[in-house]
């Protein structure tokens, strides 16, 4: 976790950091204003993998000094991964995940999410975000989806969750205003399930 | 200005980061605004930057505003339902001088709307942002003075003191009083400052398409509306919330379905009605004059 990888193998960020950022937190904020759209992740990243390029953009977007970022032992926490979002993130990559403000999980190991901050009653801000990689997302099948954001109900499947997931999101729920909101990133864009969203078959 | 076409911004300033912000800020600002929208009617403390104007004038909202704001925007602001006073000029300038956007006051145009105190008569859809300006996001700030207890109360969802407010209206007046900053609660949870909005515009948040974020600059509180989401006005089943209504209809359009100013027109008493929204006005009176 602590090698800094050479400069010369070190892949880009976004070609304008700038406006790239703006257009795809913009698209974050449509996800969790509208919770299971898919949303098109409106800039091209050229992720270091095994960190997708929608889950890298979400990050280039939005982590910096300030919000610690923790990475999936499972597979995602590479010197490489880790040397590429502290060179252009700037942000602290935590091994604890207690202290994470952003965690990015495979979906294989999305039923545990023990242990991420939750927030408090006074400060239910202070929770973490999970960004879960998929394999993929389709509107209009799968779980139903209902809350806040959502006209009557809709509907999202989400490929490669195990069954603990949905369980510790309905768990999740129960603890609002507390929680933890999720980002699902798949190939073909991200959608949000933010701690207000019910979850039924 | 041509009521019927967004201005593109000509020029603008160079040594200023696309809309005034930095990108630390404005990241934090996003985070902040991500969180809040994921708990409804929930104020998130946020690092309010200095604003190259005074409070009270909308620096929490320009913060908003620049946080979200991209060069395909189309920008409106409106001050009281105007889209030509002082300071809902001077925010838009700021906006197409600084990030270049395009403007515009036509409601049905704009994706991004920064309101004080105001939501336009027309209905908004899931392609706009509004965006409010407020002074103090605390509703139970003037029942309870200290922070720490104000959280805790929101934390507890102990709610009783707004209610006795409102009661003591109805034992003193009569009638709930409150006409403005009617205190809602948002998705059976939050009780919120829907900002200093008449009441006539409460019923227009409950479930809206269009997401709403708030932001109060001298307090640094950012808070949010999902779309579709519900917001119900305090009130008690023997005294159910009313909205304002006229006797008048608009002396410009006719209107009588919007939110009429009262407007004192000379030294003799003489006085005047006018729906509040400009641009509600302007389409209807240009519609009423093209059926002509």
């Amino acid at each position: 976790m602590t090698a800094i990888p050479h400069a010369s193998d070190l892949r880009p960020g976004f070609a304008d950091p700038v406006l790239s950022g703006q257009a795809v937190y913009r698209a974050v904020l449509k996800g969790m204003s509208y919770p299971g759209r898919l949303q098109a992740l409106p800039a091209t990243v050229d992720a270091p993998p095994p960190l997708s390029p929608v889950a890298a953009g979400v990050l280039l977007a939005l982590a910096d000094l300030d919000a610690p970022v923790w990475l999936d032992p499972a597979g995602l926490a590479t010197d490489d991964v880790a040397g590429w979002l502290r060179f252009h993130c700037g942000c602290p990559v935590v091994e604890d995940r207690a202290t994470a403000a952003f965690a990015v999980l495979d979906a294989t190991s999305a039923a545990d999410l023990e242990g991420f901050a939750l927030g408090t009653p006074e400060y239910p801000e202070r929770s973490a975000t999970l960004i879960i990689q998929v394999p993929r997302l389709a509107e209009g099948e799968g779980h139903t989806l209902t809350g806040p954001g959502i006209k009557g109900s809709t509907r999202l499947r989400a490929e490669g969750l195990p069954e603990g997931f949905w369980r510790a999101l309905a768990d999740n729920r129960l603890l609002f205003p507390q929680g933890l909101d999720v980002i699902l990133a798949a190939p073909e864009g991200l959608a949000c399930l933010p701690r207000t969203t019910i979850v039924s078959e | 200005m041509q009521p019927n076409d967004a201005t593109q911004a000509q020029d603008t300033l160079d040594g200023y980061n696309f809309a005034y912000l930095d990108e630390q800020t404005k990241r934090m600002i996003r985070r902040a605004t991500l969180k809040a929208v994921a708990i409804p009617g929930y104020q998130v403390p946020f690092a309010g930057r200095e604003m190259p104007l005074p409070y009270g004038w909308g620096t929490g909202g320009i913060q908003v505003t620049a946080a979200v704001i991209g060069p395909d925007d189309t920008l409106k602001v409106i001050d009281q339902g105007a889209d030509d006073t002082t300071n809902a000029v001077s925010i838009r300038r700021f906006f197409a001088r600084t990030a270049g956007v395009a403007t515009t006051e036509r409601t049905t145009q704009a994706s991004l709307i920064q309101t004080r105190h105001r939501i336009p008569e027309a209905p908004l859809t899931e392609d706009q942002i509004l965006v409010y300006q407020v002074p103090i996001p605390e509703p139970l700030r003037w029942m309870e003075a200290r922070e720490s207890e104000t959280r805790k109360m929101h934390a507890l969802e102990e709610y009783g003191v707004m209610h006795v407010k409102l009661y003591e209206d109805i034992a003193h007046l009569g009638r709930i009083a409150t006409s403005y900053d009617y205190p809602v609660r948002v998705n059976g949870r939050y009780v919120m400052a829907p900002s200093p909005i008449p009441k006539f515009d409460n019923p227009k948040m409950d479930m809206m398409p269009a997401l709403q974020l708030f932001g109060a600059g001298r307090e640094k509180r950012i808070y949010a509306v999902p779309p579709y989401t519900r917001v119900e006005s305090l009130d008690f089943e023997d005294h159910p919330f009313e909205v304002q209504a006229w006797d008048e209809a608009c002396a410009l359009c006719g209107a009588t379905d919007s939110y009429l100013d009262e407007v004192v027109i000379d030294d003799a008493g003489g006085r005047m009605f006018v729906c509040s929204d400009t641009d509600h006005c302007t389409q209807r009176t240009a519609s009423r004059e093209a059926a002509e």
